[in-house]
């Protein structure tokens, strides 16, 4: 049975003014993928993941939603999908003027009608979820690296949305935070039936989370392997994606 | 320590021998780097085994040397390498030698002009669409639509309210201390001394007050503003807010406008008020001028035209600190250089602007006769 395809990237250029980072592609993401967006340092990942939330436009090309077009929608319709996507930013990107509890009751109570003794026990649980049930009156200035990424992933969740994403999730983390974060991924993705598209290229949360990736080549501009990153250790398409998987080991 | 090298049949033999450490023998170096520009030489053979110590000054010959080779299709042997040697320069070989992508020292001077006002007509239509953009906040926050949260204006009113009054005290007291010396060296001539209160009390109401409280609030909170709103850039704090569709300048500009603008009155009345104790310190414990004289000629020169125009400049100003102040750190790069000179912009425009805006109104007031 084939999957639903959730995000559909279609010709997407990416690039800053004249230095284009990647020219001309396309990929699919199915709904119910723990999808990777991998490659070197500097290939644009980054990029196309400011590109599929919308916070910077491709060059040419077009992002498609849910089945619709999130490159040319309206401010409107924009925040109508984003409201189906959490987003866990490489540094957590909690308000630092705001306690956990308040970031994440703040997409509730934008995008909500639920009273607030609801939107209290909503944010308890989305803390719990990751974790952190009793931090609910901690600053992120008083709480570890470890513990602001889950606390952004609970607000990322807070809308139950359909797609997650993740900017380098394990940046930052010791291997222990890092294993503790991947397996939240799997249960999230596995329990919520969440779509996932991590950009990273940590190799150990490569092989344990991803279920479909995309290889970014800088030296084409383009995507030069495509499928599971297990499927791609065993088989790698070319020479740079097996120097990439075995960490450059692989000669 | 010397570079000891010979050419026979288009082949150059260098030979590496003792320490190189701390080499820098230009004219050695010089000498074989032209002699491989000049001479036509098919292969240079490198022997390290005499070489005992060396550091990072052989490493930059022997990669300028290869670097050279190269360009002219050179074959470079290495015999008797230290690994550790030839791993290094296999290393600094081997890095990406991307070409940069041409700067703008290159261009033309038409070209800089040119790329000049390009870059003043997108900063002024950043600036009027940011303008445009605060004025709708405040359209929705009438209507009850804005998504502005009360603590952050409360405590956006408290930063730049009873917060900003030691320092406003202190400088507004010494300008007027200021204004009542300088006036007095004149007066004094004339015998004329007690018109300094009706001085400072002019001077401070209807403009020295707002004037100096606008700068000091452009450097106080507007920098303030610039750096706290920066630093959420750099932390991917406003990107987190347009993903969630919650528009920034609701959540971020419309707070601190507001709590600027409804301060920036009040502030300039106590910096009226003090400017005029600070006169009045002067004039009493210098010019020998009795406090009731000093309060009864500063009653007198108080008009209520003068004061409403100095409340006016403080409304005004407290626009354009809280406009440039949000404006700098919401288009803030995404390092930490980049907060720094948001700041600084933040803070010089400001300045600029609240001149601007002093002889605009200043104009209008003269047309209008106040």
């Amino acid at each position: 049975m084939t999957k639903k395809n959730i995000i559909q990237a279609k010709n997407l250029t990416i690039g800053y003014d004249e230095n284009i980072l990647m020219k001309n592609i396309s990929f699919d993401i199915h709904k119910g993928d723990v999808f990777i967006i991998m490659g070197g340092s500097g290939c644009g990942k980054s990029s196309l993941l400011r590109v599929l939330t919308g916070l910077m436009p491709p060059q040419s090309g077009h992002v498609w939603i849910d089945s619709k077009n999130f490159t040319n929608a309206s401010q409107q319709e924009r925040d109508e999908i984003m409201k189906k996507c959490g987003i866990l930013y490489q540094s957590g990107a909690l308000f630092s003027s705001m306690t956990l509890a308040e970031n994440i009751a703040l997409p509730l109570q934008q995008y909500t009608d639920f009273s607030k003794s609801t939107i209290d026990d909503l944010v308890s649980l989305k803390l719990a979820l990751v974790g952190l049930k009793g931090f609910e009156d901690f600053y992120p200035s008083e709480i570890s690296g470890g513990m602001k990424k889950r606390a952004g992933l609970a607000r990322a969740l807070a809308l139950d949305p359909e797609i997650v994403y993740f900017d380098e999730p394990s940046a930052g983390l010791d291997p222990v935070s890092s294993k503790l974060l991947d397996d939240l991924i799997i249960d999230i993705n596995q329990s919520l039936d969440t779509t996932i598209v991590v950009v990273t290229h940590e190799l150990n949360s490569i092989f344990s989370i991803g279920t479909n990736s995309i290889f970014l080549d800088k030296n084409n501009k383009g995507i030069s392997g495509y499928g599971n990153p297990k499927e791609l250790l065993k088989n790698p398409p070319n020479e740079t994606i097996k120097q990439f998987l075995t960490r450059g080991e692989g000669k | 320590m010397t570079l000891l090298f010979d050419i026979q049949n288009n082949i150059l033999s260098l030979c590496l021998k003792g320490d190189y450490v701390g080499y820098e023998n230009e004219r050695e170096k010089s000498s074989l780097m032209q002699i491989i520009t000049s001479k036509k030489i098919s292969t240079i053979n490198i022997d390290a085994k005499h070489l005992k110590k060396w550091d990072s000054t052989l490493v930059v010959i022997l990669f300028t040397l290869s670097n050279l080779a190269q360009s002219k299709k050179i074959k470079i042997t290495l015999h008797h390498f230290p690994k550790e040697l030839e791993r290094l320069l296999k290393l600094a070989l081997t890095v990406d030698q991307k070409k940069p992508s041409p700067t703008k020292n290159n261009l033309s001077f038409i070209d800089m002009i040119g790329l000049w006002g390009i870059n003043v007509y997108h900063s002024a239509r950043m600036g009027v669409n940011f303008i445009k953009k605060t004025f709708g906040a405040i359209g929705r926050l009438i209507t009850g639509r804005a998504i502005m949260r009360k603590v952050d204006f409360l405590f956006a009113l408290q930063d730049c309210g009873w917060k900003a009054i030691p320092i406003v005290s202190l400088i507004s007291f010494m300008v007027g201390l200021i204004l009542a010396f300088v006036g007095a060296v004149q007066l004094k001539l004339f015998g004329a001394q007690i018109y300094v209160a009706s001085l400072v009390t002019i001077g401070m109401t209807r403009i020295m007050g707002a004037i100096m409280i606008g700068i000091i609030i452009a450097g106080r909170t507007g920098a303030s503003y610039a750096a706290t709103i920066g630093t959420m850039q750099v932390n991917e704090e406003i990107d987190a807010l347009k993903t969630m569709g919650i528009p920034t300048t609701d959540f971020l500009v419309l707070p601190r406008f507001l709590a600027l603008v409804l301060t920036m009155p009040f502030l300039t009345m106590w910096a009226d008020f003090m400017g005029m104790i600070g006169g009045g310190t002067v004039s009493i414990l210098m010019l020998d001028i009795v406090p009731q004289e000093y309060v009864r000629y500063s009653i007198n020169a108080f008009n209520l035209d003068n004061f409403l125009v100095g409340i006016f400049h403080g409304l005004v100003f407290g626009c354009v600190i809280a406009l440039c102040g949000c404006y700098y750190g919401i288009n803030c790069g995404r390092d930490a250089d980049s907060v720094g000179i948001a700041t600084t912009k933040s803070v010089v425009s400001a300045i600029v602007w609240m001149i601007v805006m002093t002889g605009i109104i200043t104009l209008a007031c003269e047309v209008i006769g106040v």
